[in-house]
C-alpha cells in the first residue's frame, strides 16, 4: 500500500510542530514575555495521551485511506481534538477567577491546526461538493464555532479575553465593517450596472471606461483614501449641506468613495462580459417576437448575464471586506481598528481579534456568492 | 483600441513628473502650501522622498522576485505526474488564500518576527505567491495537448518539453500573475509603514498623524503614480512576450 504524499507531508509537519514547538504560551499578564508549554505539560496524562492517540489515528487515515469522506471525517475530528485541547489548556493554566493571565495558542498549535485544516480542505476538494452542500458545510462549521464561543468553551484563551474587554466595540465595529463593505457594493451596483450596459452598447466608450477603472484599481488603497481626503475636506468646508450629511475629509466618506471606485471595475467589466456572452440568435428571436429593446434587456439579456455579474459581485465583496480594514487608518472604523491598535500595542491577540473575523467574513462571502453564481449558471434563465 | 501616441505621451509625462517631484520636491512646494495649516511644512521633511520611494520599490521587487521563483517552481511541481496528489488542494488553497486581506497577513506577521522590514517582506512574499502560482497552474495545465504530443513525438525529454514548450507557452499568463502580484504588493508595502518598514506610506501616515493634508496628498500621489507606472510597464512587457509566443 502506497502512502498518500499530501497526507505524508501534512502528518510530518503537524507531528513535528506538536512535538517540538510550544502548544500554548502562558503569560502572567498582557505585557510580560510568555513561557512555552507543550501539550503534555498542561493536560493530565490521560488527556495528553488521548490527544496524541487520536491525532495518530488521523495521521494514519491521512496516509493510507483514499476515501475522501473518511478523510474529511478524520480531519474534522482532529480539528475538534486540537480545539478542545487548547481550550482545556487555557482552563488548566488559568487560576480560578484570575482575569489577568493570558494563555495564547502557540506555534505548535497553529501549525497542527493549519495541517488539519488543509487535510479537511483537500478532502472537501476531492469530494467535489455541489453549491448547496458547500454553503451547508460552511453554515455548519460557523454554527459549531459560534455555539462553542457562546458556550464559553474558549473563554480562558487570550483572544477571548481581548474580546471580553472590547465586546461592545467589537459588535459596533463589526457592523460598521459589513455596512461599509456592503454599502459601497450597493452604490457600485446602482452606478455600475447602467454603466456596464452602456459600455456594452457603445463599444467606443468601452475601452476608455474600462481603462480608467483599471487604472483606479491599480492605485493602492491607502493612497486612494489619501487622494480623496483633500477634495472631500474642501467640499465639506465649502458646502455646509455636505458637512451636515457627514461628508468630511476623514472618516467614512473617503473610505466609501474609494471602495465605490474600486468596486466599479469588476461590476462594469463583468456586466459587459456577461452581456457579450448572450447568444446573438436569442436576442434576434426575442426581437422577432416583438419585444421592445427594454424588454429584451430586462427579460433576456440581463437574466442570461446574471451569473457573470454575480461573479463580479463576489470579487467586489471579498475585495471590499479586505479593503475596509485599511479604512481604519483614516478614521473610517471597522474591524481594522483592532488590527492597527494591536499592531500599535504589539498585542497579537488584539490583531487576531480584528483579523480572524475579517478573514471569516471574506471567506464566507466568497463561498456563498460562488455557490450562487454556480446555481444561476446552471438554472435555465 | 487606444491611440498609441496618447498612451506613450501620458506615460512619459507621468514618469517625468514623478522623477522631477522625487528629485526636487521643494520646487513643488507652492502647489502644496494651500493644503497646509498654521505654517506646517508643505513638503515631507522627515525623510528624503526619493530614498523612501526607492526603498519601497526595492522591497516590492525583492519580494516579487522571491514569490515568482517559489510560485513558478511550485506550479511546475504540482503539474508533474509526481506532484499530482497536491494539485486539487493547491487549486483550492489559491482560491481560499486570495480571500485573505493582505493587511491581515501583514498584521499577523508582526508578532511573529517583530517590527520593521521583515513582516512586510513576509506578507508581500506570501501574498504575492498566490496570483503567480494560480496563473502558472492555469498556463501549464492549458497547454494544447496536440502541441505536447508533437513535442514528445519529436523526441523531446520531459525536461526539454517543459523548458522549451510548456513554460514559454505559459509565459504570458505567468507575467500577468506577476503584474497582479506587484500591484497588490505596492499597496501592501505602503501599509507596511504602519509596522515601521521604510516606504512612502510613512509620508501618508505622518500626514494623518499631524493632520497635514499636503503630506497625505503627496504620499498618495507618488504611491499611486508608481503603482500605475509599474502596472503599465508590465503590461507592455506582457504584450511583447505575447507577440513572440503566439501560436494559433
Amino acid at each position: 500500500m502506497r502512502a498518500d504524499r499530501l497526507g505524508a507531508l501534512l502528518s510530518a509537519a503537524g507531528t513535528t510542530a506538536l512535538l517540538s514547538l510550544p502548544f500554548v504560551i502562558f503569560k502572567a499578564n498582557r505585557i510580560v514575555p510568555g513561557t512555552p508549554h507543550s501539550l503534555g505539560d498542561v493536560l493530565p496524562a490521560w488527556g495528553a495521551i488521548g490527544c496524541y492517540a487520536l491525532l495518530l489515528a488521523v495521521s494514519i487515515v491521512a496516509l493510507y485511506v483514499t476515501n475522501p469522506r473518511l478523510r474529511l471525517f478524520a480531519a474534522l475530528a482532529g480539528v475538534v481534538v486540537v480545539a478542545l485541547a487548547v481550550a482545556a489548556a487555557g482552563n488548566a493554566l488559568t487560576p480560578a477567577g484570575n482575569k489577568v493571565v493570558r494563555v495564547a495558542p502557540g506555534a505548535g498549535w497553529w501549525i497542527a491546526s493549519v495541517c488539519l485544516g488543509l487535510l479537511a480542505t483537500d478532502a472537501i476538494t476531492r469530494l467535489r461538493p455541489g453549491p448547496a452542500l458547500r454553503v451547508l458545510l460552511l453554515a455548519a462549521a460557523l454554527g459549531v464555532a459560534l455555539l462553542a464561543l457562546a458556550h464559553g468553551t474558549f473563554d480562558h484563551l487570550s483572544i477571548m479575553r481581548e474580546y471580553a474587554v472590547n465586546a461592545v466595540r467589537f459588535a459596533h465595529e463589526g457592523a460598521r465593517h459589513v455596512a461599509l463593505a456592503a454599502g459601497s457594493l450597493g452604490a457600485a451596483l446602482v452606478a455600475g450596472l447602467p454603466l456596464g450596459i452602456l459600455c456594452y452598447r457603445v463599444p467606443r466608450l468601452r475601452a476608455a471606461v474600462l481603462g480608467t477603472l483599471n487604472l483606479i484599481q491599480t492605485i493602492p488603497g491607502i493612497a486612494l483614501f489619501g487622494m480623496l481626503m483633500a477634495p472631500l475636506g474642501a467640499l465639506a468646508a465649502a458646502v455646509p449641506l455636505a458637512a451636515q450629511l457627514g461628508i468630511r475629509g476623514i472618516g467614512a466618506a473617503p473610505a466609501v468613495v474609494a471602495l465605490f471606485l474600486y468596486s466599479l471595475l469588476p461590476i462594469v467589466a463583468n456586466t459587459v462580459a456577461g452581456l457579450k456572452r448572450v447568444p446573438r440568435a436569442t436576442v434576434d428571436a426575442a426581437q422577432g417576437m416583438g419585444m421592445t429593446d427594454s424588454q429584451v434587456l430586462t427579460r433576456i439579456e440581463l437574466p442570461l448575464a446574471l451569473p457573470v455579474i454575480i461573479t463580479g459581485v463576489r470579487i467586489v465583496l471579498v475585495q471590499n471586506i479586505g479593503m475596509v480594514t485599511v479604512a481604519a487608518l483614516i478614521g473610517g472604523g471597522g474591524l481594522g481598528t483592532f488590527v492597527f491598535q494591536g499592531i500599535g500595542q504589539t498585542a497579537i491577540d488584539l490583531v487576531l481579534l480584528g483579523a480572524i473575523p475579517i478573514v471569516v467574513l471574506a471567506f464566507s462571502a466568497a463561498v456563498v456568492l460562488d455557490a450562487l453564481a454556480e446555481v444561476m449558471a446552471r438554472a435555465p434563465a | 483600441m487606444k491611440v498609441p501616441g496618447v498612451a506613450s505621451i501620458a506615460r512619459t509625462a507621468a514618469l517625468v513628473l514623478l522623477a522631477a517631484f522625487l528629485i526636487w520636491p521643494q520646487r513643488f512646494a507652492p502647489l502644496f502650501v494651500p493644503l497646509t495649516q498654521y505654517g506646517a511644512p508643505p513638503i515631507y521633511d522627515q525623510g528624503n522622498l526619493l530614498t523612501l520611494a526607492l526603498a519601497q520599490l526595492g522591497t516590492v521587487c525583492c519580494a516579487a522576485l522571491a514569490s515568482t521563483v517559489v510560485a513558478v517552481a511550485l506550479g511546475i511541481l504540482v503539474t508533474r505526474p509526481s506532484g499530482a496528489q497536491f494539485l486539487p488542494l493547491s487549486r483550492t488553497l489559491v482560491n481560499i488564500g486570495q480571500t485573505f486581506p493582505p493587511v491581515a497577513v501583514l498584521a499577523v506577521a508582526v508578532p511573529l518576527v517583530g517590527f520593521g522590514l521583515k513582516p512586510t517582506l513576509i506578507a508581500l512574499f506570501a501574498y504575492g505567491l498566490l496570483p503567480i502560482f494560480e496563473n502558472t497552474l492555469v498556463g501549464l495545465k492549458t497547454c494544447p495537448p496536440a502541441v505536447l504530443e508533437a513535442a514528445s513525438g519529436m523526441g523531446m525529454s520531459a525536461r526539454q518539453r517543459l523548458l522549451s514548450v510548456e513554460l514559454p507557452l505559459a509565459m504570458p499568463l505567468i507575467l500577468e500573475g506577476i503584474r497582479v502580484s506587484l500591484v497588490i504588493s505596492v499597496g501592501t508595502a505602503t501599509i507596511g509603514s504602519t509596522v515601521a518598514a521604510k516606504g512612502l506610506g510613512e509620508v501618508i501616515i505622518a500626514g494623518l498623524l499631524s493632520n497635514n493634508t499636503a503630506f497625505i496628498l503627496q504620499g498618495a500621489l507618488v504611491t499611486g503614480l508608481m503603482a500605475v507606472l509599474l502596472y503599465d510597464a508590465l503590461t507592455g512587457l506582457e504584450r511583447r512576450v505575447c507577440r513572440t509566443v503566439r501560436i494559433d
